[in-house]
């Protein structure tokens, strides 16, 4: 137990067999007489996820329409509009799924995708450079993992709302069929939290705004038009397949798909296919916060 | 009990040394100053004690902490006020020190309680539910103020705690520091106004790109390294250099600006009189008492503010 306080002298306070170590370990540690809190200060993400919010409190109205008008939009448009075209009669595109809710079970991937981008791009690069927000808080006892988290648990509540309102919506208008499709509304959040992360290590990295057009235009766009969203992949030619499988929206579509037409549809997923497609968007998703909080660390710590 | 004792504190960007092997020691109750020009490396310390920005080279140590490994613990007892506001601008005024004090762990009915009497001593309470975009500078300033107390530091540190104010606010802002001092927080600030290190500060140290070059109180500084009064004359010339010879003898030191020569003398009245007994005429003469600035410029042959 000595030896393993030895080797870290912050040792989390409160944890059993600190106090009983007595004067021998402010001797190793003079810095532990006047040493941390009982708790360790600060309030942690919470607190964070707390200033997100009350912003968001403020600007809701302003982010209706890009977060629930739009795609029930892109939905009308293209899932009733340009469907009536592709299906005639009893024959659809996609056997046995009408192109509406083709299109219904991809668009909720690609509006998570959309939020996350939106959540993680100007905000963050707002916070460290222009409203000086992350200054304010690294002056307290907050941590810069709590700043990425905090943010994070934000964007997951933003992720749920707009894709919660987009399911509810599309099964109202029968777009969607299935009691499954509630369950879309995790795998899209985690489909978001997959760009999320990536994203927000990449606004905490670039030095200026320009970042942000060559990432919506060069990776948001073509992502959202060639992740099977709107039609499906093996129209492709091979090449581009390849790259739609990099692609986290792709994976992301094939569980909200597969959720939101149910087991009787032709796009349902065997159990490891489902596991697969998690896993990936998971990978994403942890690989994105470790780079996230070292890129902002980096930013915020000289 | 000294609060902050540095030794040899060094902060390096690369190849640039922002601060230069510096020991600075502030003791508890103390309102201690550090004066320079921009880029004397006067923020960077600040950072470096506020245990934001890890000490490149030295020995700190504050509340008896090392920031590199107690950061949390250290920034759980100190206000910081920065050098822009950073204030959540969309949010009102309650909401901000609401905001501010979860930061710190605080529940929300310990920020209520405190917000009341903060906003008193930052003279805003009616402004309590208006948005912080609206208000004036002076007031962002007081409410950045109150904000850093939320969590009743001991040790308050002031990064250019009145630059951009106007005089009227500035005068504000400098009594709500007093009132702090006096109730024994320690105060901690930058400046490079001369009249804000003289108002406020107990004990202060001159900065130059990145080292302490004179050490003191207001008043001892001023007593070691310039004289009693300054006789300050303007000349119709287009180098004022030309005209030392015109009064020479008459002051223990010359200083020549760009439009002025400034006289170190124990005796301004008594010098205006021997120079015009001399015949010379400058287009407007100007007594005054010694300032931090005459010690500044002293030391390091600059002017404070450019």
């Amino acid at each position: 137990m000595s030896r393993a306080d030895k080797q870290s002298p912050t040792a989390r306070p409160g944890s059993p067999g600190e106090v009983a170590l007595g004067g021998g370990s402010a001797v190793e540690d003079p810095e532990r007489e006047v040493g941390p809190a009982p708790r360790p200060p600060g309030g942690g993400w919470r607190a964070v996820f707390g200033y997100w919010f009350a912003v968001y409190k403020r600007i809701w109205r302003s982010t209706v329409i890009s977060s629930f008008l739009a795609p029930l939009l892109y939905l009308a448009g293209m899932g009733y509009g340009l469907g009536a075209l592709i299906d005639s009669g009893d024959r659809t595109a996609v056997p046995g799924v009408p192109y509406v809710a083709f299109v219904a079970t991809g668009l909720v991937a690609a509006q998570a995708m959309m939020t996350a981008s939106a959540e993680t791009t100007y905000n963050v690069f707002g916070a460290i450079k222009w409203l000086h927000t992350y200054d304010a808080m690294l002056v307290t006892p907050l941590r810069v993992v709590d700043l990425v988290r905090g943010h994070l648990v934000y964007v997951l509540m933003r992720l749920t709302l707009v894709a919660g309102v987009f399911v509810g919506v599309a099964l109202a208008l029968r777009a969607m069929d299935s009691a499954l499709a509630l369950v879309a509304v995790p795998a899209a959040v985690l489909g978001g939290l997959a760009f999320a992360t990536p994203i927000y290590a990449f606004s905490a990295t670039i030095d200026s705004e320009q970042g942000f057009n060559v990432l919506q235009r060069f990776i948001i766009m073509p992502l959202f038009l060639f992740s099977g969203t709107f039609f499906p992949l093996t129209q492709l030619p091979v090449g581009l397949q390849v790259f739609g499988w990099v692609s986290p929206l792709t994976h992301t579509v094939a569980l909200t798909r597969a959720l939101g037409l149910g087991p009787d549809s032709a796009l349902w997923l065997e159990p490891w296919r489902f596991a697969v497609h998690v896993a990936y968007l998971a990978l994403w998703a942890g690989v994105g916060y470790l780079l996230a909080v070292r890129a902002l660390r980096r930013r915020m710590v000289v | 009990m000294s609060l902050i004792r540095g030794t040899g504190l060094r902060k390096t960007f690369g190849d640039f040394v922002a601060v230069d092997g510096i020991d600075v020691e502030v003791a508890a109750g103390e309102s201690f100053g550090f004066l320079g020009p921009n880029g004397a490396g006067k923020t960077s310390t600040m950072r470096m004690i506020g245990a934001t920005s890890p000490v490149s080279g030295g020995q700190l140590r504050v509340f008896g902490m090392d920031p590199a490994t107690h950061a949390p613990a250290i920034k759980a007892r100190l206000g910081v006020v920065p050098q822009t506001d950073a204030l959540d601008e969309e949010l009102r005024v309650r909401e901000n020190l609401l905001v501010y004090g979860r930061y710190f762990g605080l529940s929300r009915e310990q920020v209520r309680a405190r917000t009341g009497p903060l906003l008193e001593f930052a003279q805003l309470t009616e402004k309590t539910d208006a948005v912080v975009e609206s208000l004036s500078g002076g007031m962002k300033r007081r409410l950045t103020i109150a904000r850093a107390l939320i969590n009743e530091p001991s040790l308050l540190l002031l990064d250019e705690p009145t630059t951009g104010l106007d005089p009227q606010a500035r005068h504000v802002l400098w009594d709500r520091l007093f009132r702090l001092k006096r109730d024994g927080v320690t105060l901690v600030l930058t400046t490079h106004y001369m009249d804000e290190a003289e108002q406020l500060c107990d004990r202060l140290v001159v900065m130059d790109r990145g080292r302490i070059v004179a050490e003191g109180s207001p008043r001892s500084l001023i007593a070691q390294h310039a004289s009693r009064e300054v006789l300050e004359l303007r000349f119709d010339a287009a180098d004022h250099a030309e005209r030392v010879a015109d009064v020479a003898g008459i002051a223990e030191r010359v200083e020549v600006l760009a439009d002025r020569l400034l006289l170190y003398v124990h005796d301004g009245d008594g010098a205006l009189e021997t120079v015009a007994a001399r015949g010379v005429h400058p287009l407007s003469a100007l007594v005054r008492r010694a300032s931090l600035e005459d010690v500044f410029l002293r030391l390091t042959g600059r002017s404070l503010v450019e």
